[in-house]
């Protein structure tokens, strides 16, 4: 699972001759930065992480928010029609964004928001909540009922039961919604590659998708973007590993 | 269950937990529900995406059922359903209880882990990065994959992995089993995590060989977990479409080519709007389909 990454940092870091001698399994001669910092100042990296950055942060936190309160009508407060309105959000998130991938790009132009960071985070913290709402409305479904009607019975309003026991209680499962969220919106590809057209708007998928479909660079450069491609996505990876360990651990102990 | 709504132990004047779908339920009409509808009306029209559309009824899904090259790219769909959702789901239930099971507790929880991040460590990737990863690997020159085989005697089993129709769509596919893998494990682990160990230590000390565990104490423990797993997983094969668009752009002469991708075609390249709008309108409806059946499988489920 880890070896084509083991084989990408070995080769980001070779010089083109080294590489053009000695093939890709070969150890590198030595540390060549080169590649990667014309990779980096080519694609202007540093802008791409921070669209990205910004656009999945955004994303998994309104998203969650979103899931929270709808969640919090279905599971707990199991309205009326409950199953169909679970049901619509499910199927909300089923559809395939080609069935709205032109309007939304019609749309955003209509308004004004096409080639908009915001458009994306719009589009997608409705998406995402609606796998949110999904999986907390089951989880809140479980919600011991006593400790709700206790809290009631102290005279805590609905707005007060969801923010000071339901979410609190839930932590462990808002937290891995979030790495969840942020994970697959930083991945995301076809919305944002149709919806981000300026260079200055991209995401780091979009900006080394487009690359790789030009087909314009040499094998080091290649390694030089996967390597840059990879390095965030382990680092918040190596954050929120943390975080889901944890969430569960709490689950588990409840 | 629904058997359960009572009234508030107090009677108070509160505002009603609908109130609570408010925001969610607005934010869906603009996002989801509007541009679904003018996506379904536009695939009744011929439509160039400039000028105002031409009224076509029912042409375009009539254009669809003739079309092979649709129906070459749904069979492609069948594929990655195989490679990111039956076989990540069976290799994952076992892999997950390897770890949990046998390594946790012979060599260390720490380990456990370690290899379930290692497993897990493509999903947080984007597409785009294993599409850039792979594609280098699998190279008809200097690849990875063919370099290796060449250094250990094999190099007669060299290929075009991605660029020879014959094995284009299985290259992928194994591509999508290592991206989809650690979605499924890490679910299942979780849920293991939950379920009751004295279930399993009772079976073990009755004498139950790892496998009848497996089969008759875990499974039927987890079995929310697979369902769910399952199903996102078949959805989302069906809706792939970053993967083929960075390793073969649906490539050689289609044999790659999934629904979704076609679509995008149509709508960006061939500005063909209104026929990419029947394909996306005939793949959602494939794809609810799927999902209501699995939705009532699931309920069922629950309730027995």
């Amino acid at each position: 699972m880890v070896l084509p990454f083991l084989v990408v940092a070995l080769n980001a870091v070779k010089s083109p001759a080294d590489y053009s001698a000695h093939g890709p399994l070969s150890l590198p001669e030595g540390i060549h930065l080169d590649g990667l910092r014309d990779f980096w100042q080519r694609v202007d990296f540093g802008r791409k992480l921070f669209n990205s950055a910004l656009i999945s942060g955004s994303v998994a936190v309104l998203a969650a928010l979103l899931s929270v309160l709808n969640a919090y009508a279905i599971g707990i407060g199991r309205v009326r029609g409950r199953p169909w309105v679970l049901a619509f959000f499910v199927l909300a998130n089923m559809l395939p964004q080609e069935a709205l991938v032109y309007p939304v790009y019609y749309l955003s132009k209509q308004v004004g928001l096409y080639d908009t960071r915001l458009s994306v985070i719009i589009v997608f913290t409705v998406i995402q909540s609606a796998f949110g709402t999904y999986l907390l409305s089951s989880v809140l479904g479980a919600f011991p009922r006593e400790v709700i009607e206790a809290a009631r019975i102290d005279g805590a309003t609905k707005w007060q039961v969801l923010w000071r026991v339901v979410v609190p209680v839930s932590r462990p499962t808002i937290g891995v919604l979030l790495v969840f969220f942020f994970i697959w919106t930083w991945n995301e590809f076809l919305l944002p590659l149709v919806m981000l057209i300026s260079n200055d708007n991209q995401t780091v998928s979009v900006a080394l998708g487009v690359l790789q479909g030009q087909r314009l660079m040499d094998a080091t450069m290649t390694n030089a973007a996967a390597l840059l491609g990879v390095l965030p996505a382990f680092c918040f990876f190596l954050i929120f590993q943390r975080t889901l360990t944890r969430g569960i651990a709490m689950g588990a102990v409840k | 269950m629904s058997s359960h709504s009572k009234a508030p132990p107090l009677r108070r004047r509160e505002y009603p937990y609908a109130l609570f779908l408010l925001p969610g339920a607005l934010a869906f009409l603009a996002v989801i529900v509007v541009p679904f509808l003018m996506n379904a009306g536009i695939s009744l029209t011929h439509w160039q995406g400039v000028g105002s559309p031409k009224w076509a009824g029912l042409a375009n899904y009539r254009d669809l059922l003739d079309d092979s090259a649709f129906w070459e790219s749904f069979r492609h769909s069948l594929a990655m359903v195989v490679a990111m959702a039956v076989l990540p789901t069976a290799l994952g239930l076992v892999l997950a209880a390897a770890l949990f099971d046998y390594i946790a507790k012979h060599i260390g929880t720490r380990t456990a882990s370690v290899l379930r991040a290692c497993f897990y460590l493509p999903q947080v990737l984007p597409i785009a990065v294993a599409g850039i990863v792979w594609s280098w690997i699998l190279a008809p020159e200097n690849g990875a994959l063919n370099e290796a085989l060449g250094t250990v005697g094999l190099g007669s089993l060299r290929q075009d992995w991605l660029g020879d129709p014959d094995f284009a769509l299985y290259s992928v596919m194994a591509v999508m089993v290592w991206v989809q893998l650690g979605f499924p494990l890490v679910v299942f682990m979780a849920g293991l995590q939950r379920a009751d160990p004295s279930l399993h230590e009772a079976a073990e000390l009755d004498g139950a060989s790892w496998w009848r565990r497996f089969w008759h104490v875990t499974l039927p423990q987890i079995r929310p977990e697979i369902y769910v797993v399952l199903l996102w997983c078949t959805i989302a094969a069906l809706k792939v479409f970053g993967a083929v668009y960075v390793l073969t752009k649906g490539g050689p002469g289609g044999a790659t080519n999934v629904p979704s991708y076609f679509s995008f075609q149509s709508f960006f390249e061939k500005t063909q709007v209104g026929y990419g709008s029947a394909v996306s309108t005939a793949l959602t409806v494939i794809i609810l389909a799927l999902a209501l059946v699995a939705l009532r499988l699931q309920t069922r489920a629950e309730d027995r």
